[in-house]
C-alpha cells in the first residue's frame, strides 16, 4: 500500500453519517461519504454506519442498490480480506434478522438474531458505558477503563464473535470481530479519545493480510 | 450500569455564546466551536447548542457552527432552537449534529415529533419541555413555548407522555421558575414529570453549584444534568463536577 488510505463511508441516506467521516479525516486518512460503486470498489476499507431502526436502514441500503455489495464486502472482510467496520445499526444489519423488524432479512453475514435489550426501565440506552473488552487489536492503546457512547435499544447476541460487552440491565454485546470484519454497537466516532483510538486501530488493518 | 451524563449547554445568538438570566438578560461568553472543544477536553459527555435567535439567518450561522464543531469535537451534540420542519432538521443533522431538539414547533404541530422520529429515528429526537409550576396546591406544571414567554395551557405530564408516544427519544426538561436563579433544580418537578417517563430525561434550569448536579440525580431522578453558567464563567470545570458526583456515589464517565 502506498500513500494515504482511502476509506469509503457508505452513504445510503440515513441520519448523521458525517461524524464518522469527520472522525476518520481527523486521523489523517482520506474518508469519502459515498454511494459510488467505483469509489467503494477501490477503497482500502469500508465503514457502514447506521442510526434509526433496523428496518429503515436495511430498506435504505436496498433502495440505494448497495445491499449486495455491502454484504459481499462484509463477507470478504470476515474471511480476512478488505477491512470493514459496522457501527451501531451497521453492526446489527450484519445479522440474519432483528426482533425490531420481524420478517425483514438482514445481511446474514453473521448468524443469529438481534434482540431487544431487556431488564431495564429506560430504552434506548443513551449514555456512556464502561467497556469490558477482550484482549483484541480493536482496543489496543486504550486505557484499561475505556468508556464508549451508546445509543440503542436492540443488541446482537453474545457469541464467539463478541470482543467487548457492557452492562445495561444485563451483559450486552458492545463489539464483535471476525478477522477484518469489525463492528461496534457503540459509536466510536462519538466516543472521544477512546473512540478515535479504536478507529485508528481499524485503519491500521489496511494493507495487513490476516 | 447506568451512568449520568454531564451536559454543558451553549446558548447561541448569531454565532456567539450567551447565557440568559431568566432568559432575559444576556451576557456574552464566547465562540461556540472553541467552547465546545474546550468542554470536550474537560470531559463533557455531550453538548447542547441552543439557537436563541432562531431566525433564518441565525439558522444558517448555526449550520456553519455545527459543521465546524463536527470537525473537531468527537462527542455527541444536540442542536435546538428554530427547528420547525424535517428540512430544518436534515440540514442540522447532515452538518454533523447527532440530535435535534424541538420545543415550540412541536407544541404548534405535535405531528412534527412523529415525522422526525420516523425519518431520523427516535434517538435523534429530543423534545425540550419548558415548564412552570401551575396554581399553588394543584401539583401541576404548565408548558411554556417561545423560549418560556408564552403559556400554552398544556399540562407538562400529559405533554411528555404524548411526545414520548410520538417518538421522542429523550426529554430535556427546564424549570422556568428556576432557570437563571442558580439555586438548584426544581426537584419536585423533576420527580413528578420523570416518574412515568420511560425515555432518558435531562434536567435543566437552576444549577448554581456542584451539589445541585448531585441532587438532580439522587433526589430528582434525572438521567443527565445540563448546566451553563457554572461552567461558562469558570466557576467549575466539568472534571470537578464529575469528581464531585463520583464522590457522591454517582456513576460517571471518568475524565479520559
Amino acid at each position: 500500500m502506498t500513500g494515504v488510505p482511502l476509506i469509503a463511508v457508505l452513504d445510503y441516506g440515513i441520519g448523521n453519517l458525517r461524524s464518522a467521516q469527520k472522525a476518520l479525516e481527523h486521523l489523517g486518512v482520506e474518508a469519502l461519504l459515498t454511494d459510488n460503486e467505483e469509489i467503494i470498489n477501490r477503497a482500502d476499507a469500508l465503514v457502514l454506519p447506521g442510526v434509526g431502526s433496523f428496518g429503515r436502514c436495511i430498506s435504505a441500503l436496498e433502495e440505494t442498490g448497495l445491499r449486495e455489495l455491502t454484504k459481499s464486502a462484509a463477507q470478504e472482510a470476515a474471511e480476512g480480506g478488505r477491512p470493514f467496520l459496522g457501527i451501531c445499526v451497521g453492526l446489527q444489519m450484519l445479522y440474519e434478522r432483528s426482533e425490531e423488524t420481524p420478517g425483514l432479512k438482514g445481511l446474514g453475514v453473521i448468524n443469529g438474531e438481534v434482540e431487544l435489550v431487556s431488564g431495564v426501565d429506560k430504552l434506548p440506552q443513551m449514555q456512556w458505558n464502561l467497556l469490558k473488552a477482550e484482549n483484541h487489536l480493536m482496543f489496543e492503546g486504550n486505557e484499561q477503563e475505556s468508556w464508549a457512547y451508546f445509543v440503542h435499544s436492540y443488541a446482537a447476541p453474545i457469541s464467539s464473535h463478541t470482543v467487548a460487552t457492557c452492562v445495561y440491565g444485563k451483559e450486552v454485546c458492545a463489539a464483535i470481530a471476525q478477522n477484518n470484519l469489525w463492528a461496534t454497537q457503540f459509536h466510536p466516532e462519538k466516543s472521544g479519545k477512546v473512540g478515535l483510538q479504536i478507529l485508528e486501530n481499524f485503519v491500521s488493518l489496511v494493507g495487513v493480510d490476516s | 450500569m447506568k451512568s449520568v451524563r454531564i451536559i454543558p449547554c451553549l446558548d447561541v445568538d448569531n454565532g456567539r455564546v450567551v447565557k440568559g438570566v431568566n432568559f432575559l438578560d444576556l451576557r456574552d461568553a464566547g465562540d461556540p466551536v472553541e467552547l465546545a472543544a474546550h468542554y470536550d477536553n474537560q470531559g463533557a459527555d455531550e453538548l447542547v447548542f441552543l439557537d436563541i435567535a432562531a431566525s433564518p439567518q441565525a439558522q444558517k450561522t448555526m449550520v456553519d457552527v455545527v459543521h465546524r464543531t463536527a470537525e473537531q469535537v468527537f462527542i455527541p451534540f444536540t442542536v435546538g432552537g428554530g427547528i420547525r420542519s424535517l428540512e430544518d432538521a436534515r440540514r442540522i443533522l447532515r452538518a454533523g449534529a447527532d440530535k435535534v431538539s424541538v420545543n415550540t414547533a412541536a407544541i404548534e404541530r405535535p405531528e412534527l415529533v412523529t415525522e422526525l422520529a420516523e425519518e431520523f429515528g427516535r434517538q435523534c429526537v429530543v423534545v425540550a419541555v419548558d415548564a412552570k409550576r401551575a396554581e399553588k396546591g394543584s401539583g401541576k406544571f404548565e408548558v411554556f413555548s417561545h423560549g418560556g414567554r408564552t403559556a400554552t395551557g398544556l399540562d407538562a405530564k400529559s405533554w411528555i407522555q404524548e411526545v414520548v408516544q410520538r417518538g421522542a427519544g429523550e426529554i430535556l426538561q427546564t424549570s422556568m421558575d428556576k432557570d437563571g436563579t442558580l439555586n438548584g433544580f426544581d426537584l419536585v418537578m423533576l420527580r413528578e414529570l420523570g416518574s412515568e417517563c420511560n425515555v432518558p430525561l435531562i434536567a435543566s434550569g437552576g444549577v448554581g453549584n456542584l451539589e445541585h448536579l448531585v441532587e438532580g440525580v439522587t433526589k430528582g431522578g434525572a438521567d443527565a444534568v445540563l448546566a451553563a453558567s457554572i461552567f461558562h464563567f469558570g466557576d467549575h470545570t466539568i472534571s470537578e463536577a464529575k469528581q464531585h458526583m463520583k464522590e457522591a456515589g454517582i456513576s460517571v464517565r471518568p475524565h479520559q
